[in-house]
């Protein structure tokens, strides 16, 4: 008998893989990837409602909310794990929006102050 | 291509309808940025150019105040961070339900996808709730400029997130008759993918519309 089996641990062949065939994470990763976003909205929420400056509200809460975007578009959408082209597309279009985005604010003004 | 036994050989040896969902994927990038655009210019916050005989400008008055209310009153942030917490949670269990099929756990898949539409439909019907306390309150699509792009950005995502609770409904009847096998875990990924964007698109929208206030 083995130190895991006496301990009750299932074998190596019989427990949940970490990654799949296909190169995607298993279900493990993608929990605890779905706790961390669960955890990072409670924070965003809390410092809503903590007494920050404007400027740091602001800051803090678009580094948040690009953390959990990042997260999510590169586990959950695999971009982390599947052919470069498809990020390609993706950094792409979102590349043309951030330009359209500073472009209308800059010329037309408006902002997030 | 080994895990998609359906799909057809391609000079890129990428399948296209993945290709396809991708840049379907980064137009809409552009749509929703230039929502949240037009939302953050003209939510009220400076002046809206209002000059005698320009009556497009003028059919929505400018006003940040909804009778007599400052529009960020409106705003019920510990609901709306519920609602973003569900649809945050169903990317969760639709990654679960993809995790499923790959492994070939029918059972599981049927489990995720259902519950994932369960998570959509409690949130559209939240975004109907809060719709319906706005009207109530007073503001409308044509109250002022907040309300036309307020309603039109949230409105389109919510018009997006139905669209995506439709797909995954019809996924989980194809699962329920045994029509969705291994063989076809593409469908799953595509809806995936879909489901995935509607939810990153709901972070920027939390954060920039409800968090983040003039």
């Amino acid at each position: 008998m083995t130190l895991a089996e006496y301990r009750g641990a299932k074998p190596s062949h019989e427990r949940e893989p970490e990654h799949d065939e296909s190169g995607h994470p298993g279900p493990l990763e993608y929990a605890r990837i779905g706790i961390i976003l669960a955890v990072i909205t409670a924070v965003e929420v809390a410092i809503f409602y903590a007494s920050l400056s404007k400027w740091a509200l602001v800051v803090v809460l678009v580094l948040l909310s690009a953390l959990k975007f990042a997260m999510v578009v590169l586990w959950f959408m695999h971009l982390k794990f599947d052919a470069p082209v498809f990020s390609w597309f993706f950094v792409g279009g979102l590349a043309l929006a951030s330009l359209l985005f500073v472009v209308v604010l800059s010329t037309l003004g408006g902002g997030l102050f | 291509l080994s895990q998609h036994a359906g799909a057809l050989e391609t000079s890129t040896g990428l399948d296209n309808r993945k290709l396809l969902m991708w840049l379907f994927l980064a137009s809409e990038c552009l749509f929703f940025g230039s929502l949240i655009g037009a939302y953050l210019l003209y939510r009220g916050d400076h002046e809206v150019p209002c000059a005698a005989g320009e009556l497009s400008a003028c059919v929505f008055p400018s006003d940040r105040a909804v009778n007599g209310v400052e529009y960020q009153g409106l705003f019920d942030i510990p609901f709306t961070s519920v609602s973003a917490f569900v649809l945050l949670m169903s990317s969760v269990t639709m990654v679960l339900a993809l995790a499923a099929i790959q492994r070939g756990n029918q059972r599981a898949l049927r489990v995720w996808l259902f519950t994932t539409a369960l998570l959509g439909i409690i949130f559209v019907s939240g975004q109907a709730f809060e719709f319906t306390e706005f009207h109530e309150k007073g503001l409308s699509l044509s109250t002022n400029l907040f309300g036309t792009t307020f309603f039109v950005l949230t409105g389109f995502h919510g018009a997006h997130v139905t669209v995506g609770v439709l797909i995954l409904l019809s996924l989980f009847v194809m699962a329920m008759r045994g029509r969705l096998n291994q063989a076809k875990s593409l469908n799953v990924e595509l809806a995936g993918l879909y489901w995935h964007f509607v939810d990153v698109v709901w972070i920027a929208i939390f954060t920039l519309v409800y968090l983040i206030q003039p």
